[in-house]
């Protein structure tokens, strides 16, 4: 049996969608076979919910009178410098971008209280932020400073835009060293004494779409609480990464750049967060329909968290040595327990993404569908897959 | 009869200089277990300590720190949990040395039991979203 996208989104004009979360699909096709499930089920919702550094937001603050040229000068919201290298008066804000006072790691491990993700966040719950800018004069922008406070309410455009987003697959981090060390997996406690994941596992979109089959670029998602789109693949995007048996990447895989309205966004899906020791950032909540489309497309996207793997990896050594060593396998399944084995050692287990965030998301996304208020969008053009031949590079030095 | 409480004292520079915990076991025949202590110039003390003995010893033991102007709360009112900033990612839960985080295996929300807490503090840093909270 197969459908199309159209089929669908006639259903769901009708409020006739049949729409289930990719948790709840695991036990419909477990309880009524893959080929009553196929014929049953039209869209399956995915969500996740986690920090994610490649992210950002574009804004145009309008012109002011007298004109400013804010681009070769610097400019700031909340003290958080942004990136003005355009016309006039576009900049770009990211995530993990922080005061240029802030201390850093100068004392170890740093806090990284507020950055770039705050100030989105701050935007987004409504509130004015302070707008400082500076420019060198010309004689079509002559202003040199401008101390304002702006929100969204009275800008032209903020767009979120991130580059690198809802990663298909995670390392699980330890540390093998006799000392507590700091990552963006979290605080890494020494010999072993955790292990830290950050993946929403069977309801993450990618893991449910393993060969994007039918997230494409142009797909109509839920960004950060209001609609968004996939832009482009992100950055990294590796289709070529280790995959088991079912289809599923065993190592990071595929990636999302994705774009939307920041103004129709909520802080409660933009969230800024403080890496101790590491940095700050963005989490980002991301949902994903996914159309069935054919039996083969629903089987991927029943996919539990016992036949999903992740790699262990050593954060203070392998990773920032760029050495490929893993430490073994284990399944979502098994992290989700509360602990795993590595080196014949009963490690605690702990996440970074948020599973009931992801949860939420995917049953919003469900009633906004069930409800007749999103249709599912045709991709414009496909992400690339296995047969793109795309590698992860590295940067080797040259001289 | 016996009894066990984990309490934060506060103490005013006054008092700083006493014996206090000393008194407490040589004059009050309590038995405690220091969980935390500060004392930083120019700011009262900080002393977060499980105390344990027979109940009138403890009520007496009690009674001399608020006479010499100890302030004394129970212990899970000083590190808690701000809901709103919470996104039950799980951050917590092994970084807390006493299990006081725990993951609901149903909804996968992170339940805080304070009565585990020790007040160290290690969760308030850790937390991505920054929603543990010092209550001083």
């Amino acid at each position: 049996m197969t459908r199309t996208i159209a089929e669908i989104n006639e259903k769901i004009s009708k409020g006739q969608a049949f729409v289930a979360t990719a948790e709840e699909v695991i036990g419909i096709v477990e309880k009524r076979g893959i080929e009553k499930a196929t014929r049953e089920v039209d869209v399956v919702t995915t969500a996740t919910f986690g920090p994610m550094c490649s992210s950002g937001a574009y804004f145009n603050v309008g012109h002011s009178k007298p004109r400013i040229k804010l681009g070769g000068g610097n400019s700031y919201l909340n003290d958080v410098p942004v990136y003005t290298g355009f016309a006039a008066v576009d900049f770009f804000l990211g995530a993990t971008a922080m005061p240029d006072n802030d201390p850093r790691n100068r004392i170890y491990p740093g806090e990284f209280l507020y950055g770039g993700g705050h100030v989105i966040e701050e935007l987004v719950a409504g509130k004015n932020v302070k707008f400082v800018g500076t420019g060198y004069g010309t004689d079509c922008y002559p202003r040199k400073k401008i101390e304002t406070t702006i929100s969204l309410k009275n800008i032209n455009e903020a767009v979120l835009f991130n580059m690198r987003n809802a990663y298909q697959n995670y390392n699980v981090g330890v540390n093998l060293s006799d000392k507590t060390i700091y990552t963006y997996m979290g605080v890494l406690k020494p010999n072993l004494g955790n292990a830290n994941y950050c993946s929403a596992g069977q309801l993450s979109p990618l893991l449910n779409d393993p060969y994007y089959k039918t997230i494409g670029v142009g797909t109509r998602i839920f960004l950060g609480g209001g609609l968004g789109y996939v832009a482009w693949h992100g950055t990294q995007h590796s289709p070529g990464a280790l995959r088991t048996e079912n289809g599923v990447p065993k190592r990071g895989g595929g990636t999302l750049a994705v774009i939307g309205d920041l103004k129709q966004m909520k802080p409660e899906w933009l969230r800024g967060m403080s890496f101790l020791g590491y940095g700050c950032t963005l989490a980002v909540g991301i949902g994903v329909p996914i159309p069935i489309l054919s039996e083969d497309n629903l089987r991927y996207a029943a996919v539990k968290d016992e036949d999903i793997f992740a790699p262990i990896v050593d954060y203070s050594d392998a990773y920032p040595q760029r050495k490929p060593d893993i430490l073994g396998e284990v399944s979502y399944g098994q992290l989700k327990s509360g602990k795993i084995e590595v080196k014949g050692k009963e490690v605690p287990t702990a996440s970074l993404s948020s599973y009931p965030k992801a949860v939420e998301i995917a049953q919003l996304l469900k009633d906004w569908i069930q409800k007749g208020q999103f249709l599912l969008t045709e991709p414009v053009a496909p992400l690339p897959g296995v047969e793109a031949g795309m590698t992860f590079k590295s940067l080797d030095e040259r001289s | 009869m016996a009894v066990s409480k984990r309490i934060v004292l506060h103490f005013p520079r006054s008092c700083v200089d006493q014996p206090i915990v000393y008194r407490l076991v040589k004059d009050y025949g309590l038995m405690l277990n220091i969980l935390k202590a500060s004392v930083s110039p120019n700011e009262e003390g900080l002393l977060v300590l499980e105390l344990s003995g027979d109940r009138e010893n403890y009520e007496k033991g009690v009674r001399y720190l608020a006479d010499i102007g100890v302030s004394i709360q129970p212990l899970s009112r000083d590190v808690y949990r701000n809901d709103a900033r919470c996104t039950h990612c799980g951050a917590c839960v092994t970084v807390c040395p006493s299990g006081a985080f725990v993951v609901d295996p149903a909804t996968r929300k992170v339940k805080f039991l304070d009565k585990k807490c020790m007040v160290c503090g290690m969760c308030i840093r850790a937390c991505p979203a920054r929603a543990m909270e010092m209550r001083i």
